[in-house]
C-alpha cells in the first residue's frame, strides 16, 4: 500500500503534459527586473545605485530583518533604474532594473556541471553560505531557507523530508530536475542533514512520476540514510503538514510547526539551490519554470533567470495562444492569476500556466446542497461549508476561530470539489486573515 | 490587448455539479423504474411522469412568481423528488394523488424553507407521509405484481391486496402465530430479493435497488455509510427480536426487503440536504432510523415505519451536525 | 362532561396563578437596576442600531452618553443635530451643533472613464478582490465596484450602478454613519460636510500614481499637476503623493479649482448653473451639477 496523508484530498486530473520537455536554458534577455521582495518577510534593501556595473551573482539587495534575504543580480550589465514596479498582482514592489550587457559571472561561482560531493564546512559556515546565496523555499512560500534550517535550540529535528511530490497539476519542473540532476539534489539533502544533525532523510515522490522515482532511487543508493518514498497521487500531498503525515506518519498539531514533530521539509528545487550555493558558490539567480497549457502547441521547461518578464517567457514559448483565458503563476490549485504580464519572475516562480476559458471559468454559484463534499475533501478536517456560512453572516470571528479557520492551508480542495460552485475559499481566505490578526493582537497584548 | 481573467485560486474545478449529482440519482433509479414498468406497465410510467412534471412545474412557478428568482429546475433536484415520490406510492394510485403529493413536497416541504438545500425534511418522504395520513385507504391499496416469476396470483392487471408487512401486522394483532400466515412464512428469499408481493411502485425488486445503490457508490455520489448502517441496525434488531419469539416478531430478511427499507435507506435517507455531513454523524443518523423503523414495526400502529423514521431523524440533523465534527488534522485523540 | 371542563379550567387557572407568583418573585429577585435616563435617551435615538456613532447600537450609545460627564465626543450621525439637542435637553446638558456630513465616493472611474484591463472572476466582494490584486483596471486605488459598501449600508443609500461600475451615494438617504467608508478596502469613501444646500467641491480621485500612469489608466484621474493648488486663494488644496486633496475646513467653494482642473477630477456638485454673473444668488431647489464633466453622479 502506497503511503498518503490521512484526511481529505482531491484527485484533479494531473495534466502532466510537459513531463517530457527537458529543461532548456532560456535565451538571454535584454533587461532584467529584479524584485526586492522575493522571499517571505521584509523586502530586501537595494545596495546598488543607478549606473553601477553588476555581474551575475553580484549582491544587489541586502536583508532588512531576521526573516528576509539577499537578492543577487541574475544578469551582468548596468543598473538602469531602482524603482517601484508592479508585481504579477499589480502591487508596487521595489525593483532593480538592469540593462543586460554580455554574460559575465562573478569569479567565485563555479559554472561547471562537475559534481562536487565532498563538503568539509561546519554547520555555521554552511548556513551562512545558504543565507548569503539568498536561498528561499522554492515550493511556493519562499520562506528563507537558512531560518528553516536553523530551528530553535530546544527543538530537535529527527528527519529531513524532501518534497518531490509536485502534486499540483501541470507543473513538471521538479519532476524534470529530479530526472536530470538527482545526484545534486541528494548532495543538497546530505548538506542539510549535516546542518540539522539528522541521519535520516526521505524523498517523497508521487506515483505519477515513475521516471523521477527511478532516477532518484538509483542515485540514492550511494547516499546513506536517504530513502525515496513513493506516495499515492493525491492533492495536496505537497502541503508541508500533509507530506509529513504521508511520509513519517506524524501529524503536526494545530498551531505548531513541523519541527515540533521533528520534521523539516524542503522542496527538491530548494535542495538543488542549496547544493549550488554551498558547493558551487552560486546564488539563486535562476530556476526552472514550466510553461504549459492545453492550448499551447509546445510544452516547455525553461531554466529562467530571475527577473525575466512573464511576457518575454510567453513570447519565447510560442506566444500567447488564441484561446488563452487565464495565465497563472504556480499551479492551478494554489497559483496566482497574473494580472500584469509585464511583471518579472521571482525565485519561487515554478511555472506559468495558460488555461483556456473552458478549463478555468467559474460556473455560476447555486444553493449549498449540504452534500458535505467540502468537509470530506478538506485535508485539515475543517468544515468549509460552515466557515463559509459564518463568514457570510459577517463579523463572527470568535465562532470562526472556534471552528479553527486558522488551520486552513488554502489548498483549494473545498472550492475545487463543491458541486454548487460556492466560492468557499474566497471567503475563508479573507476571514482567516482577519482571525489571524485578532489572534496575533491577543498574543501581542499578553 | 487581450483581457485575461483574474480570480483567486483554485483555477480549475471538478466537473461535478449539483446537476450531475442529481442526474446520477435519476440514473440509479432507472433499474427500479424499469422493473416497476415491467410489472405495472403504463400506470408506473404515468405516476413517474406526473410526479416529475408536477414537481418541476411547482418549483418553477414558485421560484418565478413567488420568490422572484431565476428558476433552477435544471439542477434536476425537483425531478429527483418527483421520481422518488412517484416510486413511493402504490402503483395503482390515481393521478391526482401524485399531483397533491408533489405540490406538498415541493411547495410546502422544500420551497417554503427557501428551496434547495434549505429544507429540513426530505421532500419526497414528507410528501409520501402527507399522503399516507391524508388518504390512508388509497395509500394502502397495493397491487400484487403480475409476473412471469410468480405463478400463484398471476393476472395481467394485478390483484389488490395488503402488503406482507400489513398482513403480518394484522396477524400479530389478532394473535395468529406468524408461521400460520401464508403471506409471511410462504415468502421465499428469492421472492423477496427479486420482486415481491405488494409494495410501492419503486420497491418491487430489491435487486434493482441494490444495483442503483452500487451505481451511486461507484460514482461517489453517496458514501455507503447510511444505507449499510440502517440495514445492519434493522437486521440485528429484528434478528434479536425474532430469535426471542419468531411467532411474534418478523425476521430480519423480511424486514429489510419489505416496506421500503431499501428504497428509503438508499435514496431518501442519503439525501444530502437532510442527512448529516460527517461519517460519525451519518452513523448516528442511520442507527436512529434503523431503531425507530423496527420499533414502529413491532410496537407502533403502522405496518411500515421507514418514512416516519427518516422524518424523525431529519429533525435531528442540525443537532448532529453541530456535535459531530470531522476529525481535525493533528488532533490528539 | 361539565365536571371535566370545570376541572380543566380550574387546573389551568391554578397553574396560571402559581406561575405568575413565581415569575413575580423571580423578577423581583433578578431585577437589573438601570439608570432610567438610559431608556429616555434610547427612546430619542433613531433606533437604527447602525453603529455609525462608534457604539454597538443605540442602547450602548445611550448608556455611554448617560454615564459620560458631557456631550463631547458623542454624535449620532443618523439623527443629526436634532436628535443630539433632544438628548442634551433630556440630560440637561449643552451641545454644540455639528455640521451634517455625507459620504463621498472619491472615484469616478466608470467603465467609460477607466478601461478594464482584465476580467475578475471570483466572489463578488471588494475585500476578496483587493486581497487578491490591485483591481481590474490600470488604476490601483479606485473603486472596485463589487459593492462591499452596499452590503455595509443600513440605509439603502449607496449603490453600484451596473452600467457604470462604481459606487454612488444617494445623498437624500445617506446619514453619514461611515459604515461604507469602513467597509471599503480601498479607502475610496470619505465623510465630508454636506455643505450649504448640499454644495461640495472635492477631488474625486485618490490615485497616487504619477501623472502619466494615472492618465493612462483613467480619463478623470487626478494627475497631481498642481494647477488647482495655484488657483486656490485659501490654501485649501494640497498635492501629496501625486494626488490633490481639498481641505473642507478651508474651502470657500469658489470653484476656481474646478475650472482649472485639466482632467475634471475636481467635482463641484449641487451648484446652480452658473450664469454670467458670478454672484452667489440663492438658488431655487437643488440644481444639477455645473457643466457635467463626462457624466454627473446620478443622485446629485
Amino acid at each position: 500500500m502506497k503511503k498518503t496523508f490521512c484526511l481529505g484530498g482531491v484527485h484533479p486530473n494531473d495534466n502532466k503534459i510537459s513531463k517530457n520537455a527537458a529543461i532548456e536554458v532560456f535565451p538571454p534577455i535584454e533587461t532584467a527586473y529584479i524584485s526586492m521582495a522575493q522571499h517571505l518577510g521584509a523586502p530586501a534593501e537595494p545596495v546598488v545605485a543607478v549606473g553601477d556595473k553588476v555581474k551575475v551573482g553580484t549582491v544587489i539587495g541586502k536583508p532588512t530583518g531576521f526573516i528576509s534575504g539577499y537578492v543577487h543580480s541574475s544578469v551582468s550589465g548596468t543598473v538602469k533604474a531602482i524603482e517601484p514596479r508592479a508585481d504579477i498582482a499589480g502591487n508596487l514592489v521595489m525593483h532593480v532594473v538592469i540593462a543586460v550587457e554580455g554574460d559575465e559571472w562573478c569569479e567565485e561561482i563555479d559554472r561547471s556541471r562537475d559534481i562536487v560531493r565532498e563538503c568539509n564546512l561546519t554547520s555555521e559556515e554552511i548556513l551562512s553560505k545558504i543565507q548569503n546565496a539568498g536561498v528561499v523555499g522554492l515550493g511556493g512560500a519562499s520562506f528563507p531557507t537558512h531560518v528553516k534550517l536553523n530551528p530553535p535550540k530546544d527543538k530537535k529535528a529527527v528527519a529531513l523530508i524532501l518534497n518531490g511530490t509536485e502534486c499540483e497539476p501541470f507543473i513538471t519542473s521538479d519532476d524534470r530536475i529530479m530526472r536530470e540532476r538527482p545526484v545534486e539534489i541528494l548532495i543538497g539533502a546530505e548538506i542539510m542533514m549535516k546542518v540539522l544533525n539528522v541521519d535520516k532523510a526521505y524523498v517523497g515522490i508521487e506515483e505519477n512520476k515513475p521516471e523521477a522515482i527511478a532516477s532518484m532511487s538509483a542515485a540514492a543508493k550511494d547516499f546513506k540514510g536517504i530513502e525515496v518514498v513513493t506516495l499515492k497521487k493525491k492533492y495536496p500531498q505537497g502541503g508541508e503538514k500533509q507530506l509529513i503525515d504521508a511520509v513519517i506518519g506524524r501529524q503536526v498539531p494545530s498551531g505548531k510547526l513541523p519541527i515540533d514533530v521533528g520534521a523539516v521539509v524542503q522542496n527538491v528545487a530548494t535542495s538543488l539551490s542549496i547544493y549550488e550555493a554551498v558547493q558551487k558558490n552560486k546564488p539563486v539567480i535562476d530556476n526552472s519554470v514550466t510553461v504549459s497549457g492545453h492550448c499551447m502547441d509546445v510544452q516547455h521547461n525553461y531554466l529562467v533567470r530571475v527577473g525575466t518578464p512573464v511576457s518575454k517567457i510567453l513570447e519565447v514559448a510560442g506566444g500567447i495562444p488564441k484561446d488563452a483565458a487565464k495565465i497563472v503563476s504556480g499551479g492551478p490549485m494554489m497559483g496566482k492569476a497574473i494580472a500584469n504580464l509585464d511583471a518579472a519572475t521571482v525565485k519561487a516562480n515554478g511555472s506559468i500556466l495558460i488555461l483556456s476559458e473552458e478549463e478555468t471559468v467559474r460556473k455560476p454559484e447555486s444553493n449549498c446542497i449540504r452534500c458535505g463534499k467540502c468537509a470530506s475533501a478538506c485535508p485539515m478536517g475543517l468544515e468549509p461549508w460552515l466557515l463559509n456560512k459564518l463568514a457570510r453572516v459577517g463579523g463572527r470571528y470568535d465562532d470562526l476561530e472556534k471552528e479553527r479557520i486558522f488551520d486552513c492551508i488554502e489548498c483549494g480542495c473545498c472550492l475545487y470539489t463543491c458541486p454548487a460552485n460556492i466560492p468557499l475559499l474566497d471567503l475563508i481566505r479573507i476571514n482567516k486573515a482577519e482571525v489571524m490578526k485578532i489572534i496575533r493582537g491577543r498574543a501581542a497584548k499578553k | 490587448m487581450k483581457k485575461f481573467i483574474v480570480s483567486p485560486a483554485p483555477h480549475v474545478h471538478s466537473d461535478r455539479t449539483t446537476r450531475s449529482l442529481m442526474g446520477d440519482v435519476l440514473i440509479a433509479l432507472a433499474p427500479s423504474l424499469l422493473v416497476s414498468i415491467y410489472f405495472f406497465g403504463f400506470s408506473a410510467v404515468k405516476l413517474v411522469a406526473i410526479g416529475v412534471i408536477a414537481c418541476c412545474l411547482v418549483e418553477y412557478l414558485i421560484q418565478k412568481y413567488v420568490m422572484k428568482v431565476k428558476p433552477t429546475i435544471d439542477d434536476l433536484s425537483a425531478a429527483v423528488t418527483g421520481c422518488l415520490l412517484a416510486l413511493n406510492l402504490p402503483p395503482n394510485s390515481p393521478w391526482w394523488l401524485v399531483l397533491v403529493g408533489s405540490i406538498f413536497a415541493i411547495g410546502v416541504v422544500k420551497m417554503s424553507f427557501g428551496g434547495l438545500g434549505q429544507n429540513i425534511f426530505n421532500p419526497a418522504i414528507a410528501g409520501r407521509v402527507f399522503l399516507l395520513v391524508s388518504f390512508p385507504a388509497l395509500m394502502t391499496d397495493w397491487t400484487i405484481p403480475a409476473s412471469w416469476f410468480d405463478s400463484v396470483n398471476a393476472s395481467v392487471d394485478g390483484v389488490a391486496a395488503a402488503t406482507p408487512l400489513a398482513v403480518a401486522k394484522e396477524a400479530i394483532a389478532n394473535g395468529t402465530p406468524l408461521s400460520e400466515v401464508a403471506a409471511y412464512s410462504g415468502l421465499t428469499w428469492k421472492q423477496m430479493f427479486f420482486f415481491k408481493v405488494g409494495g410501492s411502485a419503486g420497491e418491487v425488486s430489491a435487486l434493482a435497488l441494490i444495483l442503483g445503490f452500487l451505481y451511486l457508490v461507484i460514482r461517489r455520489v453517496i458514501k455507503p455509510t447510511i444505507p449499510v448502517v440502517i440495514i445492519a441496525t434493522i437486521a440485528i434488531m429484528s434478528g434479536i427480536f425474532s430469535a426471542i419469539n419468531p411467532e411474534l416478531y418478523t425476521g430480519p430478511l423480511f424486514n429489510i426487503c419489505t416496506g421500503g427499507v431499501l428504497l428509503g435507506s438508499i435514496f431518501m435517507a442519503t439525501d444530502y440536504v437532510t442527512s448529516p455531513m460527517t461519517t460519525k454523524g451519518q452513523i448516528i443518523f442511520a442507527f436512529g432510523i434503523g431503531v425507530i423503523t423496527v420499533l414502529i414495526r413491532y410496537f407502533g400502529a403502522y405496518p411500515e415505519g421507514v418514512s416516519f423514521a427518516i422524518l424523525i431523524m431529519n429533525c435531528t440533523v442540525p443537532l448532529i451536525n453541530k456535535y459531530c465534527k470531522p476529525r481535525r488534522f493533528g488532533e490528539v485523540k | 362532561m361539565t365536571g371535566t371542563i370545570l376541572f380543566t379550567i380550574a387546573c389551568l387557572v391554578a397553574l396560571g396563578l402559581l406561575f405568575s407568583v413565581v415569575l413575580y418573585f423571580v423578577a423581583q429577585k433578578f431585577k437589573v437596576e438601570e439608570d432610567p435616563r438610559i431608556g429616555i435617551v434610547e427612546s430619542i435615538m433613531p433606533g437604527a442600531n447602525c453603529g455609525g456613532c462608534g457604539h454597538a447600537g443605540c442602547h450602548a450609545f445611550a448608556e455611554s452618553v448617560v454615564k459620560a460627564p458631557s456631550m463631547e465626543g458623542f454624535f449620532c450621525p443618523v439623527g443629526g443635530n436634532a436628535t443630539m439637542s433632544k438628548v442634551a435637553q433630556a440630560l440637561g446638558r449643552a451641545v454644540e451643533e455639528k455640521e451634517p456630513m455625507v459620504a463621498v465616493v472619491r472615484c469616478h472611474g466608470t467603465f467609460d472613464n477607466r478601461e478594464r484591463t482584465n476580467h475578475y472572476d471570483g466572489y463578488a466582494s471588494c475585500k476578496v478582490m483587493a486581497a487578491l490584486y490591485t483591481g481590474d483596471t490600470g488604476c490601483k486605488y479606485g473603486c472596485l465596484g463589487k459593492g462591499d459598501c452596499v452590503d455595509a449600508c443600513n440605509f439603502d443609500a449607496i449603490h453600484i450602478d451596473q452600467r457604470r461600475g462604481i459606487a454612488e451615494v444617494d445623498e437624500s438617504k445617506c446619514v453619514a454613519c461611515g459604515a461604507c467608508a469602513k467597509a471599503c478596502p480601498k479607502g475610496v469613501i470619505e465623510l465630508r460636510p454636506k455643505g450649504f444646500k448640499g454644495r461640495r467641491v472635492y477631488v474625486s480621485c485618490i490615485n497616487k500614481d504619477k501623472g502619466a500612469v494615472t492618465r493612462k489608466a483613467c480619463a478623470v484621474g487626478c494627475i497631481g499637476c498642481g494647477k488647482c493648488v495655484k488657483e486656490c486663494q485659501f490654501d485649501a488644496i494640497h498635492v501629496e503623493n501625486n494626488v490633490a486633496y481639498i481641505d473642507f475646513t478651508k474651502c470657500k467653494m469658489c470653484r476656481k479649482c474646478f475650472d482649472a482642473c485639466p482632467t475634471k477630477a475636481i467635482w463641484a456638485v449641487n451648484f446652480p448653473p452658473r450664469p454670467a454673473a458670478p454672484a452667489v444668488s440663492p438658488a431655487p431647489a437643488p440644481a444639477p451639477a455645473v457643466e457635467k464633466p463626462a457624466e454627473a453622479p446620478k443622485s446629485e
